[in-house]
């Protein structure tokens, strides 16, 4: 005998609209439904309507916690098809402005993982820090949340010297703040309660159902798509990431070291920061096809480009991460009990309206 | 109205079809930064216990329901705070196919907080715009505004006998409350 028990659209723990169908034994989840459509707003087409420029502007709106990359992922996939040449320091401000917003996510997600599980002190403190690196956002770009400053062939705007000790000094805080936050995240009694051996799931499942980010990371598998060295990470050498217990501390982990790796990123940045052009001037209107995979804070994104020489793009497809970590989400809720399906879900930190578009 | 509910609003937050800038900022409201609790506001997971409602995003045929549902649960008086540009035209969305605008069209909505997102404080001086609101509306008060209808349009059920499906119209109009 099961019970159905719906969990969201609006549930508390959940920052945005997503109904799982839960089917129960007792306590017991059996298995998940997962129901979407509630934040669709078929941004693949309207990106058909306008021109290839506002666009950037467009997709940058897929999603707010990670906007910068996904206008910069675009910019890339252009910037290809045009066979446009991005000038170097336009290259290691967009990995430094990725960065931010890398910081930014993961501080949000490990704030709102506190929250499900009802330290609510933690996630104060996660978010409090975070208003750091949206302060240097603001100082450099002019928004907190939008920064609209990746614009197709470089960037639109420069950081200056005194920009870049604003940013540095702001790092080091947050370097300070959240190393002690993260003692508490790894080593409190009361949080490896409710994150240690939740939500197993195996480095075989999360590489058969496609996993990506943290969530593929925490469970073993060696999978970073910045090695690829796209913009300028490849003169910046990177080491992903990687735990492999593969529950919800695990996850927890790798975000808690990548908030400090991507730290270290920005300093590296900063250190060896070209002196060049911002941007190549361009003429005419993309043509043929373009596929562009960049590291988002979730994992990999997929960009998919069909351009037929006027100024509106054929064919736009935009594969999130949180989209490709959702079979793996329903792996892990089945068999755990009904308190936990929240830990589990918010240590995926699913992102639905990248999903959904 | 007590003189207590308008000093102490819990605010319920709908994210109906928002792109998350909206929501992240209307969360760092309520972090030690800018602190909405100072003036009173408490953030609450349900609506049955909520005075204020924040609505960020367009509204899409999908969650038009989900957003008239937990607008009816509120207790009355109640009022709503419509965050971004989103809610007030549809915004950069309002081309989708399945878009059908601002919030207006399925709640009335008290204030609007201009912005794509708006800032911080920005949001505040709307949450405290409500307030003020909430507290000149009289208790059990029936909403001055009207609201709009709205119509879905669902492609009709497929009929068992092929000459039938041919005969019948293409859409069915719904009128959805």
């Amino acid at each position: 005998m099961s019970t159905i028990v719906p969990f969201g659209p609006q549930h508390p723990v959940l920052p945005e609209p997503i109904q799982l169908c839960l089917e129960l034994e007792d306590e017991r989840v059996v298995s998940v439904i997962p129901v979407v459509g509630y934040v669709h707003r078929g941004l693949e087409k309207i990106a058909e309507k306008k021109d290839f420029i506002q666009d950037t502007y467009l997709i940058e709106r897929i999603c707010g916690i990670c906007s910068f990359m996904h206008s910069m992922s675009y910019c890339m996939g252009i910037e290809e098809l045009m066979s446009i040449p991005v000038p170097p320091r336009a290259l290691y401000l967009r990995v430094i402005w990725a960065e931010l917003h890398r910081i930014h996510s993961h501080l949000l997600a490990l704030g709102l993982l506190a929250d499900a599980f009802g330290f609510e002190n933690l996630f104060m403190q996660y978010w409090k820090s975070r208003e750091r690196i949206m302060d240097a956002m603001e100082c450099t770009t002019g928004g907190r949340v939008m920064l609209s400053s990746c614009c197709i062939g470089g960037v639109r705007r420069d950081i200056d010297e005194n920009q870049k000790k604003f940013v540095l000094d702001q790092l080091k805080e947050v370097e300070k703040e959240v190393t002690s936050l993260n003692r508490t995240m790894m080593e409190d009694y009361s949080v490896k309660q409710r994150t240690v051996g939740i939500g197993v799931l195996s480095k075989e499942a999360a590489y058969a159902q496609g996993a990506v980010g943290p969530t593929a990371r925490g469970s073993g598998l060696v999978m970073d798509h910045r090695m690829s060295g796209y913009a300028a990470y490849r003169e910046l050498a990177i080491e992903p990431v990687v735990e492999t217990a593969g529950d919800c501390y695990a996850r927890t982990m790798v975000r808690c070291r990548e908030v400090m790796q991507s730290i270290d990123l920005i300093r590296r940045a900063f250190a060896q920061l070209p002196d060049s052009e911002l941007k190549t001037p361009f003429k005419g209107n993309p043509s043929g096809e373009a596929v562009i995979r960049c590291e988002q804070p979730r994992g990999e994104v997929l960009y998919y480009f069909r351009g037929n020489g006027t100024d509106k793009l054929e064919r736009l497809r935009v594969r999130t991460p949180t989209f490709a970590n959702i079979p793996a989400m329903l792996t892990m809720v089945q068999n755990c009990q009904l308190p936990d399906v929240g830990v589990i879900i918010i240590s995926v930190d699913p992102c639905v309206s990248c999903t959904e578009r | 109205m007590t003189k207590a509910t308008a000093k102490a609003p819990w605010v319920v937050h709908v994210n109906c079809n928002s792109c998350n800038g909206c929501d992240i900022e209307f969360l760092a409201c309520l972090t030690p930064m800018y602190d909405a609790e100072r003036f009173g506001v408490l953030h609450i997971g349900t609506p049955k216990h909520a005075d204020i409602m924040v609505v960020t995003g367009s509204v899409n045929n999908r969650n038009a329901r989900v957003l008239r549902n937990l607008y009816e649960q509120m207790p009355s008086p109640k009022v709503v705070v419509a965050m971004g540009v989103c809610p007030a035209t549809g915004g950069i969305f309002a081309d989708g196919y399945n878009v059908i605008g601002g919030a207006e069209k399925v709640v009335p909505v008290d204030v609007f907080v201009p912005g794509c997102p708006p800032r911080p404080e920005a949001m505040l001086d709307g949450i405290l715009e409500g307030a003020k609101i909430l507290a000149g509306k009289r208790q059990n008060s029936v909403t001055v505004k009207p609201v709009r209808r709205i119509k879905i349009v669902r492609p009709a059920a497929p009929a068992a006998d092929p000459a039938a499906a041919a005969a019948a119209p293409a859409p069915v109009k719904e009128e959805a409350k």
